[in-house]
């Protein structure tokens, strides 16, 4: 399967030329941007790692590039790779963009657990089959 | 009629309050020097008189009746600091190019208003005097609501910013469709139309207006059905999914059961209609805030009253009473789909929902600054009439904090309902790309989509389906103020 978080799942994975567009999309905005990661996927995971501090003084796509190509060189592969745009702006202070810009090569998916109980109702859980493995070791 | 006229001036203060009729213009409900206070709720009314009716004596009445005026004199006014408590016209214009109908601008004290109730404000504002006599017909246009009284109200429950972050979706709009056929599918069945939309690529599907507790589904079993549908395809894609679960019902025990039930299952989203009422709304979404629950506001019955320009009431007030209220999201047009929706009008409406402080705009039907005081985001929703192949002008028109609902244009794709959900989504993805690489997305959009649909065939197929489709009919609710472009292309 294919985890679809994020705002640009449903495209081919986007190039390299593609992922500076957006960034530099978010600097002109005046949004700081961010890179995160992690090897669990769950949805309700919202606490990715956090690669460095955002970027709140970068002004040109390279800057956020060198640092994703970094963050690529210690967990492409093996963890979800994204980048997210925080706006300061009164009102909104929150995430205006974030995209998956790497994925593990092999995404297993969820298993979704059932448990019966008290008349009709039944109690979901969605699990990430990669979360039976320790951090670090799922992918 | 009136004995002031003849009254010596000595005489003045008790003439005003001899025993009879007087013309309400000299009661004190029109007082053209008035300067309206910071913290006076001002409303603008169309006022068409009956056929010889003075247009501002006309206008005095709606203020005197819509406050404290009622058709005679009476001594008791005095007991009353009552030019406090009297609604003061204070501007009266006609309408540009209508004949016969005016712009009557009316202030009313803040103490006239219970603090934090619709059901008050509502009862003076479009009380009584929607069927007074000496008029023809009367729309109330717009309302400015001061600081002061937007502080008494809680807002929407969750607001655009919380619900994105609960879903964790943003920068995109969220995409959505109604379960169709509205009305005869079983609980099972209906579940199945969720899964696959939801599957497919949707992060919403929606029970109808009048989808309650029927004969044919029982609400219990579409919920445990949909929740089933919902927790499926959240597993499927690895993102949070949701399902508008309507708990209207004839009373307010049965909302709040279902609306627990809802609770109980998961579920991170409610709907109720317009129709039960300003209290209702005020209570559902109260609820909400308790219950960490979106709550959705189907406009059922609106255009009863808003659609018409000469009486009722403009979906601009609803839209603010609505952001008081605090529902979440709102029906709040399309402008190419295939409801009623002038495009500068629809403007208005979206800015009132999502903006802190929105200026007079007249060319968009906004006729004073309204201040929000930092209330929370009500996210709008077009839904009616729209398919992938609009997607540009969707993002163009409406931008991309609103929840675009393709019902017939996800479930009647020809290879099914995942394929549809695929097609909307692939669209709405390509186009926010293409938007932020800085395209000129209103020209280019045509070409966006064929290009994505290079490696999408339900895109393909739907642009496909759908390619000539449009509703290109004039609008009747359309501003005042600058020419009118109502044409969907």
């Amino acid at each position: 399967m294919r985890i679809t978080q994020g705002a640009f799942s449903f495209l081919p994975d986007l190039t390299d030329e593609q992922i500076a567009k957006q960034i530099q999309y978010c600097i002109n905005n005046g949004w700081a941007v961010n890179i995160e990661f992690t090897d669990d996927p769950h949805p309700r995971n919202t606490y990715w790692e956090l690669w460095g501090l955002p970027m709140f003084d970068v002004k040109d796509a390279a800057g956020v590039m060198f640092e994703l190509n970094e963050c690529r060189k210690a967990y492409a592969g093996r963890h979800y790779i994204r980048v997210s745009a925080f706006d300061a702006t009164h009102t909104w202070e929150s995430v205006r963009l974030s995209f998956i810009v790497n994925r593990p090569e092999n995404e297993p998916g969820f298993a979704l657990e059932r448990q019966e109980v008290d008349g009709r109702n039944i109690r979901y859980t969605t699990r990430p089959y990669a979360a039976n493995q320790p951090e670090g070791a799922r992918y | 009629m009136s004995t002031i006229e003849t009254a010596k001036p000595a005489e003045k203060k008790r003439d005003r309050y001899s025993a009879g009729v007087m013309e309400y213009r000299k009661m004190g409900y029109w007082q053209p020097d008035y300067e309206p206070k910071e913290t006076d709720v001002i409303a603008l009314f169309r006022v068409t008189p009956q056929d010889g009716v003075d247009p501002i004596e006309a206008s005095a009445a709606v203020a005197g009746e819509s406050s404290t005026a009622t058709w005679t004199v009476v001594w008791t006014d005095r007991l009353t600091a009552c030019d406090k408590y009297r609604a003061k016209c204070y501007r009266v214009d006609p309408v540009p190019n209508t004949p016969g109908s005016w712009f009557a601008y009316i202030a009313y004290d803040l103490d006239l208003f219970e603090n934090g109730s619709i059901a008050n404000l509502s009862a003076s504002i479009i009380g009584n005097v929607f069927g007074f006599k000496p008029l023809k017909a009367l729309r109330l246009e717009d309302m400015r609501l001061p600081v002061a009284y937007v502080k008494t109200f809680d807002g929407p429950a969750t607001g655009i910013v919380v619900e994105r972050e609960r879903l964790d979706k943003f920068g995109r709009p969220l995409l959505g469709a109604t379960v169709k056929p509205k009305l005869g599918l079983s609980g099972r069945n209906y579940g199945r139309v969720v899964y696959e939309a939801l599957k497919g690529g949707l992060d919403f599907t929606k029970d109808d207006e009048n989808i309650n507790s029927q004969q044919f589904m029982h609400w219990r079993d579409r919920f445990l059905y949909c929740m089933e549908a919902v927790n499926k395809a959240q597993a499927a894609t690895g993102e949070v999914k949701g399902t508008y679960l309507n708990i209207t019902a004839g009373t307010m025990e049965d909302m709040y059961e279902r609306a627990e039930f809802a609770k109980q299952l998961g579920s991170t989203i409610v709907m109720i209609d317009l129709v039960i009422g300003y209290t209702a709304i005020q209570s559902m979404a109260k609820w909400a805030r308790r219950n960490d629950m979106i709550l959705h506001l189907h406009r059922a019955g609106h255009s009863t009253y808003t659609r018409q320009k000469s009486h009722g009431v403009s979906f601009r007030v609803i839209t603010k009473w609505m952001r008081l209220a605090g529902v979440d999201h709102i029906h709040a047009g399309t402008v190419v789909g295939k409801l009623e929706g002038d495009p500068y009008t629809t403007k208005g409406y979206y800015d009132l929902c999502r903006e802190d402080f929105v200026p007079q705009n007249l060319a968009h039907g906004i006729f004073f600054d309204q201040p929000w005081a930092s209330t929370r985001k009500l996210m709008p929703v077009a839904s009616g009439g729209i398919h992938a192949g609009q997607m540009h002008q969707l993002i163009d028109l409406l931008g991309e904090d609103v929840v675009l609902q393709f019902g017939g244009g996800t479930i009647g794709h020809p290879m099914g309902i995942q394929a549809g959900a695929q097609a909307n989504r692939v669209a709405l993805e390509a186009m926010i790309l293409a938007r932020n690489e800085g395209r000129d997305i209103l020209n280019e959009g045509p070409e966006i989509l064929k290009a994505a649909s290079r490696h999408c065939l339900p895109l393909r197929q739907a642009l496909d389906t759908w390619k000539d489709v449009t509703f290109n009919y004039s609008s009747t609710d359309t501003p005042d103020f600058v020419p009118q472009v109502t044409a969907a292309e």
